[in-house]
């Protein structure tokens, strides 16, 4: 499967076989990953990160991955160091920094923009989240963990919960776990719920998921809890917020009944959505799904830039 | 009292079966308005029909509509058709048609998107259903809510 020079904007850009061809790639970085074997297959390749929003662990994740592969990378990470702030349009600014470099990872404020990068660069460029729109390398690292923690992800029950409406991870997967064949349920107070148009998405990808407000009942029959974080600014009332988030917050008496399998997820940061005490249960696997940013990542970098390992 | 009616036009386009309710929408996308057509207009709003039930319909003298016109009333429209009238026998006649990608016909409704950021690209959105008209944008993959809002 050839992935030279294509663009990562959106994962509805993959077919499930592309997704399962990137996972495999991503199952056989992980020895390069956490440092066991050493590769130099990107070097005098140059990674231009483009860092428009704040960002910790996808741009150190990038930066890990392509440092691993030999790789350089040049940054910019705050647009008052830049011609940004002169004015300059991001289509300037890509055309620019493609004549510096050999791929490009951009994280923007805006919605749509990496598909507007990727219609002004040559050179390929991947999605490092754009505004509340697409993060499709979280979901490839998402999907990667499940396989990699539970063996498959055809046929489990995967519960998301959290921010489902502005959550900007939890629509993309949801789409891609469909495709995959779980079965969804998602969680959330009612104002905070999947918005209609991914809920049909969902539908019209063969899913029938279900939609609740109670996490109570539904944590026996888990494989999965994915938990997103709820944003206190999306609640005018504070005394609001910590009400639906206290309802909301995983810990060790609400896991009693989960099965012993069970994984819990979490894109990070972490508020106070799970509790610390979780992190020393077997459950726990959000500092695993972490780490795996970086075998996803360098599958990426290394498809994208037609490079064998 | 005296009936009044709705003459039959020497040249110009009738568009018959706008949904009801489109017809002031309608004359947005010709770019009607008072002051600037030297012809009759008449606009029938809520004209009963075999077909829907009930529709609008516009009658423009002297003009013909190009392709762009067209999409932007199949967008708000998509059961419109379109005759073209010359020396009062229609010369052609077709029903409205979205292609399968409308580009810089209305401009996407989700204030954050790129393409309403000064950028230099046109807005495209991808037609994912046709009647009633479901456009997904190209750049920020939000569907478009208020079309007859957003037009261009």
């Amino acid at each position: 499967m050839n992935f030279k020079d294509m663009d990562v904007v959106s994962i509805r850009d993959f077919s499930r076989a592309q997704i399962e061809e990137i996972l495999e790639r991503s199952r056989a970085m992980l020895p390069y990953a956490n440092g066991e074997k050493v590769t130099r297959a990107l070097e005098g390749k140059i990674l231009g990160n483009l860092f428009f929003e704040p960002s910790t662990r996808t741009r150190l994740s990038f930066e890990s991955a392509a440092n691993r592969l030999g790789a350089k990378v040049i940054d910019v990470s705050q647009t008052s160091t830049t011609s940004i702030i002169k004015g300059e349009t991001l289509a300037d600014t890509i055309r620019m920094v493609e004549a510096y470099s050999d791929v490009i990872v951009l994280r923007h404020p805006h919605e749509g923009a990496a598909r507007l990068a990727a219609h002004f660069s040559r050179k390929p460029v991947i999605n490092a989240g754009d505004g509340a729109g697409s993060h499709p390398t979280q979901t490839l690292l998402d999907l990667f963990t499940i396989q990699e923690e539970l063996g498959a992800i055809e046929g489990m029950n995967v519960i998301i919960l959290g921010d489902l409406k502005y959550g900007r991870t939890a629509h993309s997967l949801a789409e891609a776990l469909t495709v995959f064949g779980a079965e969804l349920t998602f969680v959330a107070p009612e104002t905070l719920q999947m918005p209609k148009d991914t809920v049909e998405q969902v539908r019209r990808l063969g899913g029938n998921p279900r939609i609740t407000d109670d996490i109570e009942g539904e944590i026996s029959s888990a494989d999965v809890l994915y938990i997103t974080r709820i944003q206190q600014e999306r609640f005018p009332d504070p005394a609001e917020y910590q009400k639906v988030a206290g309802a909301y917050r995983v810990d060790k008496a609400m896991l009693r009944e989960a099965k012993k399998e069970l994984i819990v997820m979490h894109p990070l940061p972490r508020i106070d959505e799970i509790s610390p005490e979780v992190d020393e249960t077997h459950h726990a696997k959000y500092f695993k799904q972490a780490f795996n940013g970086i075998p996803v990542r360098m599958a990426l970098l290394t498809s994208v830039l037609g490079v064998d390992i | 009292m005296k009936e009044f009616k709705v003459t039959p036009i020497r040249n110009g386009t009738v568009i018959d079966h706008i949904d009801c309710g489109q017809a002031l929408n309608v004359l947005r996308v010709l770019g009607i308005n008072e002051h600037n057509v030297d012809s009759t207009v008449s606009v029938l709003m809520h004209v009963a029909s075999k077909k829907t039930g009930w529709k609008d319909v516009v009658k423009v003298e002297d003009r013909e509509l190009d392709k762009q016109t067209v999409d932007k009333i199949a967008l708000i429209s998509p059961k419109a058709t379109i005759d073209i009238i010359r020396d009062f026998n229609v010369a052609e006649k077709y029903k409205v048609m979205l292609s399968e990608r409308v580009v810089e016909l209305v401009r996407c409704g989700n204030p954050n998107c790129i393409t309403n950021k000064s950028e230099p690209v046109r807005p495209e959105f991808d037609v994912e259903a046709r009647d009633p008209p479901l456009l997904r944008c190209v750049y920020c993959d939000r569907v478009l809510d208020e079309i007859s809002e957003n037009l261009i």
